[in-house]
């Protein structure tokens, strides 16, 4: 097998752009951890599963894991470390501090931002497996966030402390 | 990952062309099962070829009142656009029945026309696919069978088709529109475009080499109550055992396909048009060869069938 050619590609990563030469099979995951040293966003299964890797690609969530850095080419990306900052919290992140919306916090960076696009997805109208009426406004529902928020595992299971969290979030900021 | 090349393509007949010339090249557009099965050594494609950029993605009326739906609609658009909740009801609830949140904001239409099967001997590259490795043998057969394929079956592959997506566009009645070799375009009925294994289960569709999907035409609505019920091992984001999409019209089944029970679709016409499930299923499901693992699905389909009417006629009154 010859070597792969390297390839350019242009990121907006946080709003700071980017100018890379990957080996084209290199995830946005990879990346992100170890070309850019972003490394907020997590490694979990590395195959779609866990949703550890949850990024947002022009606003929408996605698995980093299962994309070709290649494949983003002047997309804008949001990772959690353009969320906040430990100084100053993004109201989600705090409240998933409040209610302990995490115990060993590895899939949190990923239950953050899934979080904050079920919200918006719920709010344009994009339905669900529990959606029963498909034409009328979608509720806010704990069932709806549930279901959504399905493809980020926590293997600690702060599964209520998670809805908690969302659910505080939304009192606040909705 | 094994090395492989990549290029943009910027129109579908180049897309085409790069494919036919270069052996082991593959088209890829969401990538969340390309790349999957490529981290496994499962695909190994030499080429890629990202036909992302290609302008496929928007959903269009058709001069016959039905839907033209471009190959890059994420699955996740094509569920929330409101021409499809409203009228092709049974294909948004397939959609958002499927995968998580994530991966329905990537994969795309054709992607998920192109899935391949979860099965467990697919998956294990030390163990003998007919799929993976034609004429290596069959592991599942005589395996762990549980979740495998109760009909279509053949003694070279019991895999199921993995996508609920399909199933709806099969009770349906969709075309598969593609552009092959020299710009020729054809429309390849749903009915037609998954291939039951027979000898060749690695031959999974009616696509010829280097043919691109363009987009999948919806008919003219069928109206009707549309439901698409799909029992799985949890309660979100999971392959399906059994799926059942159906379009009913005053306790009518006028359309009827299963999901989770063949290397297809599986949609029996003459089953369809009566109020009886119990003959429906008899119809559908009839020429079964299920292992002691997996006799559950036939009882399990007939079951579903009859919940989903019945769910249809409740929401009808």
């Amino acid at each position: 097998m010859t070597a792969t050619p390297r390839l350019p590609v242009t990121l907006s990563v946080n709003g700071e752009t980017h100018v890379l030469t990957l080996d084209p099979r290199v995830t946005l995951l990879d990346a992100l951890r170890e070309h850019l040293l972003l490394t907020g966003t997590k490694k979990g299964c590395d195959q779609g599963q866990c949703g550890a890797c949850t990024v947002l690609v022009n606003g929408r969530r996605i698995n980093s894991c299962l994309s070709l850095a290649v494949m983003h080419e002047g997309d804008e990306i949001s990772t959690i470390e353009g969320l906040g900052t430990p100084e100053a919290l993004h109201p989600m992140q705090a409240a998933f501090v409040t209610h302990d919306g995490f115990q060993c916090g590895y899939c949190t960076p990923g239950q953050i931002l899934s979080s904050l696009a079920v919200i918006e997805e719920i709010r344009a109208g994009v339905p669900s497996h529990v959606t029963d009426d498909l034409e009328a406004p979608i509720p806010l529902s704990d069932q709806e966030i549930r279901e959504r928020m399905s493809g980020n595992l926590c293997r600690c299971a702060a599964y209520p402390n998670i809805m908690a969290a969302i659910r505080d979030y939304l009192g606040e900021g909705a | 990952m094994k090395p492989f090349s990549y290029e943009r393509a910027a129109s579908p007949a180049e897309a085409v062309e790069a494919a036919v010339a270069r052996p082991g090249a593959r088209f890829i557009a969401g990538g969340t099962n390309l790349l999957d099965l490529m981290k496994l050594g499962i695909e190994a494609p030499q080429h890629l070829i990202d036909v992302n950029r290609l302008w496929l993605d928007t959903i269009e009326p058709t001069a016959e009142g039905g839907l033209r739906i471009g190959a890059l609609v994420r699955n996740a658009d094509l569920a929330a656009d409101r021409r499809v909740r409203r009228d092709y009801a049974v294909l948004a609830r397939a959609l958002v029945s499927g995968a998580s949140g994530q991966l329905r904001n990537k994969a795309t239409t054709a992607g998920n026309l192109m899935q391949r099967t979860r099965c467990p001997y697919f998956y294990n590259t030390d163990m003998p696919c007919n799929k993976r490795r034609p004429g290596s043998g069959c592991a599942a057969i005589g395996g762990l069978t549980h979740n495998l394929a109760v009909l279509g079956v053949s003694d070279a592959c019991i895999a199921t088709h993995p996508s609920d997506m399909c199933v709806a566009l099969r009770a349906l009645d969709a075309s598969v529109e593609t552009v092959g070799v020299g710009g020729r375009t054809r429309s390849i009925p749903i009915a037609d475009f998954h291939r039951l294994p027979g000898d060749r289960p690695d031959i999974e569709t009616a696509l010829e080499p280097g043919e691109l999907i363009t987009a999948v035409t919806l008919p003219a609505p069928l109206g009707g109550v549309q439901l698409y019920r799909k029992v799985r091992e949890r309660a979100s984001y999971a392959f399906a055992n059994v799926t059942v999409a159906l379009v009913a019209r005053e306790g009518q089944m006028v359309r009827l396909a299963f999901g989770g029970l063949a290397a297809k679709p599986w949609r029996v016409e003459v089953a369809e048009g009566g109020a009886d499930p119990d003959l429906a299923a008899d119809l559908a499901l009839a020429g079964a060869t299920p292992t002691e693992d997996n006799a559950y699905k036939l009882p399990l389909a007939r079951r579903t069938l009859k919940a989903t009417l019945a769910q249809a006629t409740e929401v009808r009154s």
